[in-house]
């Protein structure tokens, strides 16, 4: 019993031996995975603040152009940086796209299915597809790239297949017609905020056409739906339980079970998740154009998944930021636009990209070991 | 009413034709730190798995608080309180103290379908466990890998011991530390059972083992060499037992040796 008297007594000294070292807030900050993408997107709005800022770039019509662009990569690359953080990859995240929007298209034109069934139908088989990802990935314990570039192959497929043999083309158009006094298309294809555009327009603080309505007519539904979706998953990952079992399962997929996390379950639902967001992705892009292409999101995953990384998720998992993932994606968007207000020839944009996530994967090593080295 | 808190009694476990544990019995009084020795594939990580409900036992009976427990799945011994802390810890180095603590049963606040994970009280509960402890987490939301191996190993058993652990089971907590980081483990564990837990502390080390524990249990390819009282037996004796050896007889003799040349200079 002496013993025990003596252990307890000596915690003070403890406290000394246990040297904490400080770590300054500068530290702290550069800690968080999205401060990479955050500077990334400062120094690109920097240099075509000054390459391109007499060009019309920065003007309300070229910045909705570029936010445009980033808000749809955006959507698919914060389901494809939750999925990361969870562990795994998404290949087929393209042709889901691509897939979903045939989905979409083939019933509503041949079939004759209103429009909002055709897309309920879409997400119905945006589930499946997601679902069946990560069952395969969660029972067999195979790689997610293998089983989800199987994925990739067999959707692309199918949706060539299936619209040559209903269709004997590879495009659908047509779909424009049926957007009006449908009760669901209109969360995919309606440009909000016109009243701010048409006052700013009346005041002539944003350019106008020679009939005097405003250049810009309003915000993009991909920008809400990017918004939203950052915010939605930035308060998951953040402020939840299942956040929490993201990140668990991704860290550590045996300790995590150990400890109860449901990881299969987990892992299943953010496949859903990637699947699901290919196919808003596709909903607004389908009904944007007014047609469906076979083609259509060809390598978007791979685009999703560079600007996941560039916004600070790790390869390995169980780390990462969905804020981190949309400044990726508006990096990606405002270089893939701002390129032609430049000299510079568009050839160069897939360049910039690669190097770009050269940059970040390097960067993100770095943190990795800062944050994890022992004392 | 029975003395011991758990008792494990002739606990069996076979692997196809390969006889992994046989007849191993442990009974454990509260408060009471019991040290289970053995070389390397002795059974411990066996008699392990079957204590945490992950191997059920092909004979024998486990009996907590009287009663006698089936284990179907490690969740059922987790629910009536038989903790176990594996040598990985179950910890991610990538995640924070608190995230860490409470992973798989967070703490939650709110309106139903929009419960949040409640970070704050999170927070506090897991700076205060760990400073019961000694160790001072300024800031619990700092990644566990900026830990040291040590106070990882108290985390982890601070939070089985959290989440209503009455019989702690503790894989080697020391084989991977410094002798400084080792004895910070050993010391919270002494004072883990002072406050009415029973450990049972598996290692190999018996110069860890002999100075906190009360009783022995040493496992000797898969069956028990007895159980021995601290006072029926000495440090010499448990280590000539572990592996049946002279080997390690004449390595004493050479690290006394060692010793009393050190202690020359």
């Amino acid at each position: 019993m002496s013993l025990k008297s003596k252990s307890i007594s000596s915690k003070s000294s403890l406290n000394e031996d246990e040297r904490l070292k400080k770590i300054s807030p500068l530290r702290v900050l550069l800690n968080r995975p999205e401060l990479g993408a955050l500077g990334g997107s400062i120094l690109v709005f920097i240099f075509f603040g000054i390459v391109a800022g007499d060009t019309g770039m920065f003007s309300a019509y070229g910045m909705l152009n570029f936010l445009d662009v980033s808000a749809n990569l955006g959507i698919i690359a914060i389901a494809a940086a939750m999925l990361m953080i969870g562990g795994e990859f998404d290949l087929s995240i393209g042709s889901m796209i691509g897939f979903a929007g045939i989905c979409i298209a083939i019933p509503a034109i041949y079939w004759g299915w209103p429009l909002w069934m055709s897309i309920v139908f879409a997400f119905a088989m945006a589930v499946l597809v997601g679902y069946f990802n990560g069952l395969m990935v969660v029972k067999t314990g195979l790689p997610s790239f293998i089983v989800t570039l199987a994925m990739l192959f067999i959707l692309r497929g199918l949706t060539l297949a299936i619209t040559r043999l209903i269709t004997g083309r590879t495009q659908v158009p047509g779909l424009r017609v049926l957007i009006e006094d449908d009760p669901l298309a209109w969360l995919f294809a309606t440009d909000t905020f016109k009243w701010l555009f048409t006052w700013l327009g009346s005041l002539k603080l944003i350019e106008l056409r020679t009939d005097g309505t405003p250049l810009a007519t309003g915000i993009p539904p991909s920008v809400i739906w990017f918004i939203a979706l950052t915010l939605f998953a930035t308060w998951i990952l953040m402020k939840t339980r299942y956040g929490n079992w993201i990140f668990a399962s991704g860290g550590d997929k045996v300790g995590a079970t150990n400890v109860g996390v449901p990881v299969g379950r987990v892992k299943i639902s953010l496949f859903i998740g990637t699947a699901v967001a290919s196919t808003i992705f596709a909903c607004i892009q389908v009904l944007d154009a007014g047609s469906a292409d076979t083609m259509r999101g060809t390598l978007k995953e791979l685009e999703a998944i560079a600007a996941a990384v560039v916004g600070g998720c790790l390869l390995t998992g169980g780390y990462g930021s969905a804020i981190g993932a949309a400044f990726g994606a508006i990096i990606f968007g405002t270089v893939s636009m701002g390129i032609f207000y430049t000299d510079v020839d568009t050839d160069w944009f897939k360049v910039f990209l690669g190097a770009m996530m050269l940059i970040a994967v390097v960067f993100n090593n770095y943190i990795r070991k800062k944050v994890t080295e022992s004392k | 009413m029975s003395d011991y808190l758990v008792q494990f009694n002739n606990i069996s476990k076979f692997f196809g034709k390969v006889i992994a544990l046989k007849d191993v019995t442990m009974r454990l009084k509260k408060g009471e730190i019991m040290c289970l020795l053995g070389d390397n594939g002795a059974g411990k990580s066996t008699l392990i798995k079957t204590l945490a409900g992950v191997h059920k036992p092909d004979e024998g009976e486990i009996i907590f608080e009287d009663n006698k427990i089936v284990f179907d799945s490690p969740k059922d011994a987790l629910d009536i309180g038989i903790g176990t802390v594996y040598q990985d810890l179950a910890l991610v180095p990538l995640m924070s103290v608190t995230r860490n603590f409470f992973m798989g049963r967070e703490p939650q606040k709110g309106i139903p379908f929009l419960k949040t994970f409640d970070v704050e009280k999170a927070n506090k509960i897991a700076a205060d466990r760990m400073g019961q402890i000694g160790i001072d987490v300024r800031d619990p939301s700092q990644a566990v890998g900026t830990m040291s191996g040590g106070e990882r190993q108290c985390l982890a058993i601070s939070r089985a011991i959290y989440f209503g652990a009455k019989v702690l089971v503790l894989d080697e907590p020391t084989s991977a530390l410094g002798v400084h980081q080792a004895s910070m483990v050993l010391k919270y564990i002494v004072k883990a059972a002072s406050e009415g837990l029973a450990v049972i502390l598996i290692t190999h080390n018996v110069h860890h083992a002999y100075p906190v524990g009360n009783s022995f249990t040493v496992l000797n390819r898969g069956k028990s060499m007895g159980t021995f009282q601290k006072k029926d037996i000495s440090r010499e004796k448990l280590l000539s037992m572990m592996a049946g050896g002279e080997e390690l007889d004449k390595l004493e003799v050479e690290l006394q040796e060692m010793d009393r040349i050190h202690n020359k200079n």
